[in-house]
């Protein structure tokens, strides 16, 4: 193999895992509080959108990323409504919003079907980039890929290294006691709603304004589902949902590439690869941990909390 | 603020209310929605041709009974499995997975006709569904891997696999390479119970199955214990209830169920296989499972219901130039609105 297609393929990696790093970092934030979110197709697909239509109309990036973030967290507002002060079902209103999601994206992508936009391209810093082989690994990634990244170790800072982190942690494992000694349940949960549902916006946006320069209704295909997936898999640890979704990125490099290199399967069973490998490596995990539970799952997981006081 | 003040009691009133409450918010947000976007096309015929043109019509009445079959079938399925807490998400993945496996039935006695047929194509459709649903229950119940997921997952792989069949395998030999089957013939297709419409005997059929789960709930330990199982975990394992009998039964009901459906698609309207097989009626299900608040019987209703905004919606399509997607919007809301309202019955809202 020569070193420029293994540098594509790496990059092709980071790009094709980095709406997935978003979509499950945000979940993660979300889990941790102790709210189940099955929402986040739905979130995802209309961030993408919303990224799409702004860079269609402004071809300004920056505001694509925003409105991206923006209007996963508008979708992401009615779950947070819902099922924080109406106490209705998270698994029930989670579906409704996806369903709902990818209706709404429907409707309003009708429009741009046949329109294209100028995609994020990567970053070119002079010197550094042309590095030979380490300068276009480190330096001339895209930039989402880079704020990928940078989230996630911020959630790990948060998570772990502050104050309210550790609450929001406490109320995902025992809303009740949490509450007892005087936090506010229900505001800490609709804060991490509110920035799931960004980070999902973010990483639909990575799909419409990185990858594919056209409009899609069925853009997102599977990716927040798969995302939550992740979560699991990292075990709600922060830094090995990067580890999970690079691996699903080069499941779906590797099968771009089986078909550039006339591998004689269908296209159709390559396609397969990264839902059949999110099975897998749940089950992989299961093994591993040997029945054992989890101590790192969320106790309060898709729990309704109501206090009467 | 709201303040929320539990009931001593659920309120049987709202039990009746809520959903009314429900469905008129859906309707007047509706109306927002198209005062909005409809430039100069009345509103009023816009709901006309939604609500009440598909009852002025044999042949719309007669589409919303053969759409709300399929719909019944699952939903059916589903609230079982839902009752107990066990999430069959994948139903659309088990309705493709029955459609190929009974269509693969009908297409290998292409040559043979026989009232048998349909009998077979059916049991291998309930089977289809029903194994590729157990796959979830076998890695939930080994290995503790949530269902969802895992039927999420094999949805995708479902419909990639009938587009491998149909470009494959089960392509009509003399079809032009189109990605289809052959046309199913006349012993392989369903009994039309409506001259002249496409209704056939899968309405029928929905109707029996939900009357029959009906009291198989009621009457039988297995309603008892998903029903506990689902409303008090704990209580149920005290019980002496085997927590595996519950995920198997409820993901090979609901899959057998799914996978039935889809033959009766596949069978019915459609007569051949082609990748236009999954209609999202597995996902629609779900919706229709829920308003019906999970009974047996309420999903005839629900599913008539969504059948209605289906056959309305077509028609606002071709008359008024508007998207399907809009249907999805309203399901999608009906759903939101529904959940919401159901805070009515266990408690008093109080505004101050």
């Amino acid at each position: 193999m020569n070193e420029s297609l293994f540098i594509n393929i790496i990059i092709g990696i980071t790009i094709a895992s980095a709406p997935l790093i978003f979509a499950a970092i945000g979940e993660l934030l979300v889990e941790r509080s102790g709210v189940l979110n099955l929402g986040v197709e739905g979130m995802m697909i209309v961030g993408a959108l919303m990224g799409f239509v702004v860079q269609f109309h402004t071809g300004n990036s920056y505001l694509a990323v925003l409105a991206a973030l923006f209007g996963g967290m508008a979708i992401a507002s009615i779950f947070a409504f819902l099922t924080q002060y109406l106490l209705t079902n998270q698994v029930a209103t989670g579906l409704a919003l996806t369903l709902f999601g990818l209706g709404f994206s429907a409707f309003v992508g009708r429009g741009y079907t046949e329109e294209t936009i100028q995609l994020i391209t990567s970053f070119h810093i002079p010197l550094f980039s042309d590095i030979p082989f380490i300068g276009p690994l480190l330096f001339s990634l895209n930039p989402l890929v880079y704020l990928a990244f940078f989230t996630v170790y911020l959630v790990w800072w948060f998570l772990f290294k502050t104050k309210q982190g550790l609450i929001l942690r406490a109320i995902g494992d025992n809303h009740d006691a949490a509450h007892a000694i005087g936090h506010n349940v229900v505001r800490y949960r609709v804060i991490a709603i509110l920035f799931g549902g960004a980070m999902a916006g973010i990483g639909g946006a990575c799909l419409s304004l990185v990858q594919v320069p056209i409009w899609g209704e069925d853009m997102t295909a599977g990716r927040g589902w798969i995302a939550l997936g992740l979560v699991v898999f990292a075990s709600w640890l922060p830094f090995r949902v990067v580890l999970g979704a690079l691996l699903f990125g080069g499941i779906t490099i590797l099968q771009l590439h089986a078909q550039g290199f006339n591998i004689r399967i269908s296209a159709q069973y390559l396609s397969m690869l990264p839902y059949l490998a999110t099975i897998v490596i749940l089950v992989a995990l299961r093994i591993r941990l040997k029945n054992k539970t989890n101590r790192t799952v969320p106790n309060c997981l898709g729990r309704i909390f109501h206090s009467t006081t | 603020m709201i303040k929320l003040i539990p009931r001593v009691e659920n309120s049987k009133a709202m039990i009746i209310l809520s959903p009314i409450i429900a469905l008129t918010l859906t309707a007047l947000t509706a109306l927002v929605i198209f005062l909005f976007i409809l430039e100069d096309i009345p509103v009023s015929s816009v709901f006309f041709t939604l609500f009440v043109e598909p009852f002025t019509d044999s042949y719309y009445f007669s589409e919303i009974l053969a759409k709300a079959a399929p719909l019944m079938i699952i939903g059916i399925g589903l609230s079982i499995g839902f009752r107990a807490g066990i999430w069959n998400i994948g139903a659309e993945g088990q309705y493709v997975m029955g459609g190929i496996a009974g269509g693969a039935v009908g297409l290998y006695f292409y040559n043979v006709e026989g009232f048998w047929l349909l009998p077979l194509m059916a049991l291998a459709g309930i089977l289809g569904g029903a194994l590729y649903a157990s796959i979830a229950a076998f890695l939930r119940i080994k290995y503790q891997v949530n269902e969802i997921l895992v039927t999420l997952m094999l949805t995708y792989v479902a419909v990639l696999f009938l587009s491998a069949m149909v470009h494959g395998p089960l392509r009509n030999p003399s079809g032009f390479n189109f990605p289809e089957s052959r046309m199913f013939h006349d012993s392989a297709l369903l009994p039309i119970i409506w001259e002249g419409t496409r209704l056939n005997i899968s309405f029928i059929v929905a109707i029996v199955l939900s009357i029959l789960v009906w009291f198989g709930i009621k009457k039988h330990m297995f309603g008892m214990q998903i029903k506990i199982t689902g409303s008090a975990p704990r209580a149920a394992k005290f019980a002496g209830f085997d927590d595996n009998k519950t995920v198997w039964y409820s993901l090979l009901i609901s899959g057998g169920l799914a996978g039935l459906a889809g033959l009766f698609e596949a069978a019915g309207p459609a007569g051949q296989l082609t990748p236009g097989l999954p209609q999202f009626y597995g996902f629609t299900a779900i919706i229709v499972a829920f308003l019906a608040r999970l009974h047996p019987v309420g999903i005839l209703f629900s599913a008539l219901l969504i059948a209605l905004s289906y056959v309305g919606g077509e028609n606002v399509q071709i008359d008024y130039n508007l998207p399907s997607s809009i249907i999805q919007i309203f399901q999608g809301m009906l759903l939101f609105y529904f959940l919401a309202c159901d805070i009515l019955i266990k408690y008093k809202v109080v505004l101050k």
